[in-house]
């Protein structure tokens, strides 16, 4: 049936007679499409004969109606003859609706968009960074205002967040702590033995699990794991109208929902943070007995002699202002959420990013200030 | 109203789905007759927009058949089903544009997944659509989160007819709509119906919508489903139907 949509070309007396047949649909407008673009202004007159056409959609009105207007241009006039009368309607009103559109965005230069791209990012990054700076004020602010007044702190919210930060977070925590010690003592190993010194890969996991390693990956973990929970859920609620249903109560969205988080990672995170230590530690201490034979008693002897309590501390220091800097960047995002969903998804993702990058620039901080200290 | 020919283009029988434990519709029976436009309306959780998405594939009902132009929507396999499925085309509530592309680009999704259409004849075909629907001649080019509410449907009004559909499913076309708006949109649907012979199935709430396109009705009430004309309804005396079609908004709505 779809084959025998056409249009043939009959000779007449002072006109051409262009005799269209079949179907003229959507299922056949590619053939019709192909043969009407290259159709040429056969004779001084056109007559197009719709008798035979038994479907007509919009797509075949549009062909047969371009077609028209293309001969007409072109100075051969049309006349359209046999069109059925349920038709008719349809190809008077592609007829009318035959008006310019703006189907592309206007491109601008790629230099230009270029140089609208590095600004754009410029100020977005340093308006960024003043929001949050704005936020961090705020929650330090209202942060004291509570413990001035500790009964308004929500505690049942505090606890349970410490559960899902905390606790919930242990075995993932403590499985990639545990394999970072065993790549890390099998590296280490690898590279010392050439030296003959294989005894020194227990100083080496010490040191750079105690103090970067162990924090480190706990607080990516919970960038990734919390930071990100806080703005889906804080996200949700402002999709939702709960936030602005809570200040039109009077309530503090600061006070409820960002307070018992960033307090519950504070509490939350050294502690983690201590047991991804360990974790490491025996991960080490595990590839050091089966690849280097360094029996367990030999590797605490050897790690008391190359760590001290400092090492420890200066690692575990850090873990307070991560789980801020996290809480921090997780509630702000969540707070920015724009009405709709496409918008958390976004945030969420910005929330992860930045708040690791802020965790490794404060780590990189740490570095600086330490080695000032001469820690 | 216009003449209606005695064809069902779609026949649900004995159509039952559920979730779980809980069950939507039962023994559901309906025609829907080629040219028409069917209202569904229901209370909330009566499974209107259930039904919609049950008929056109995209919940699997746990027993029943449902057939759309002749075809047994569960008896097809995958080349038939989207042969199917270019035969209709779909409005859903807030016009489910795919934000990442323009206007224009949406509606040449359609066309642009029958992969015989030629890129120029596309693009103009998608250009006499987007005019039809009524959009400002600057819509083509904008993405959906530059459109308004009304704009949106009606961008995706454009989309469903790309392919010139036999059949549309409607779903609350005019919810969230100002009145005007609303009207505007039930001139369209109207027009186009006409203009273009459609047979429409549209969830809906709206009172107007139902008084003034609707052929028939459709009313969702204890899982099953009562279908008839306006004065059919009105006429009968089930407390739920007497309490929709007679009350207070209704009495206005409908000029009773």
């Amino acid at each position: 049936m779809a084959n025998r949509a056409g249009i043939t070309a009959h000779e007449e007396a002072g006109r051409v007679r262009l005799v269209a047949t079949g179907p003229w649909c959507v299922a056949t407008a590619a053939g019709l499409d192909a043969r009407l673009r290259v159709l040429a202004p056969l004779g001084p007159r056109v007559a197009i004969d719709m008798t035979g056409v038994e479907r007509l959609d919009s797509a075949g009105a549009w062909l047969l109606h371009r077609t028209r207007t293309r001969l007409a241009e072109a100075g051969v006039p049309v006349d359209l003859e046999g069109v059925r009368p349920e038709h008719a309607g349809l190809l008077q009103r592609v007829v009318d609706v035959d008006k310019p559109m703006e189907m592309v965005a206007p491109r601008s230069l790629a230099v230009v968009d270029l140089v609208r791209h590095v600004g754009q990012a410029t100020v977005t990054v340093l308006t960024e960074a003043r929001a949050l700076l704005g936020f961090f004020g705020l929650t330090v602010t209202i942060a004291l205002r509570t413990l001035m007044r500790p009964g308004r702190l929500r505690f049942t919210s505090l606890i349970n967040h410490m559960e899902q930060v905390g606790l919930n977070a242990m075995p993932i925590v403590g499985l990639l702590s545990f394999l970072i010690g065993v790549v890390l003592a099998y590296q280490g190993a690898d590279q010392l033995r050439r030296f003959g010194a294989e005894l020194f890969t227990v100083n080496l996991l010490g040191v750079s699990i105690l103090r970067e390693l162990g924090i480190l990956i706990t607080a990516i973990i919970i960038a990734g794991r919390s930071g990100s929970a806080f703005t889906a859920q804080i996200g949700t609620m402002k999709v939702n109208q709960e936030i602005d249903a809570m200040e039109a109560l009077g309530l503090d969205p600061v006070e409820i929902l960002v307070l018992p988080r960033a307090f519950a990672l504070i509490l939350t995170l050294p502690l983690i943070a201590f047991f991804a230590d360990l974790m490491g530690l025996i991960g080490g201490a595990l590839m050091s007995l089966f690849v280097l034979d360094i029996s367990l008693g030999q590797f605490l002897r050897q790690l008391h002699e190359s760590v001290t309590t400092t090492t420890f501390f200066v690692g575990l220091v850090k873990a307070p202002v991560f789980a801020f800097i996290i809480a921090l960047v997780g509630c702000y995002c969540g707070l920015k959420v724009a009405g709709n969903a496409e918008s958390v998804g976004r945030m969420t993702t910005q929330s992860v990013v930045e708040s690791i990058f802020l965790v490794i620039v404060a780590d990189a901080a740490f570095s600086i200030l330490f080695s000032y200290l001469d820690l | 109203m216009d003449t209606v020919a005695a064809d069902p283009i779609i026949r649900v029988r004995g159509l039952r789905t559920q979730f779980g434990a809980q069950v939507i519709h039962d023994g559901l029976d309906l025609d829907v007759w080629r040219g028409e436009v069917l209202g569904v309306v229901g209370g909330s959780g009566t499974g209107k927009s259930v039904l919609l998405r049950a008929i056109i594939g995209l919940i699997r009902q746990a027993a029943g058949t449902i057939e759309v132009l002749g075809q047994n929507t569960a008896r097809l396999d995958r080349a038939q089903a989207a042969a199917l499925r270019q035969r209709w085309g779909v409005l859903f509530q807030d016009g489910a544009l795919f934000s990442s592309l323009t206007v224009a680009e949406n509606v040449e999704v359609p066309m642009k997944e029958r992969g015989d259409l030629p890129e120029a004849l596309r693009q103009e075909l998608a250009r006499i659509k987007i005019n039809l629907v009524g959009l400002r001649s600057d819509a083509g080019r904008k993405y959906p989160s530059e459109l308004s509410g009304g704009m949106r449907k009606r961008a995706g009004l454009a989309r469903a007819l790309a392919l010139d559909p036999e059949i549309v499913f409607l779903d609350e076309p005019t919810a969230g709509l100002d009145p005007i708006g609303a009207a505007a949109f039930d001139e369209l649907i109207r027009n186009l119906r006409r203009s273009l012979g459609l047979t429409v199935f549209m969830v809906t709430h709206d009172l107007d919508s139902l008084h003034l396109i609707c052929d028939r009705i459709a009313v969702l009430i204890d899982r099953k489903i009562v279908v008839g004309t306006l004065a059919d309804h009105l006429a009968n005396p089930h407390p739920w139907l007497q309490a929709y079609f007679r009350g207070p908004r209704a009495r206005l709505a409908l000029g009773a």
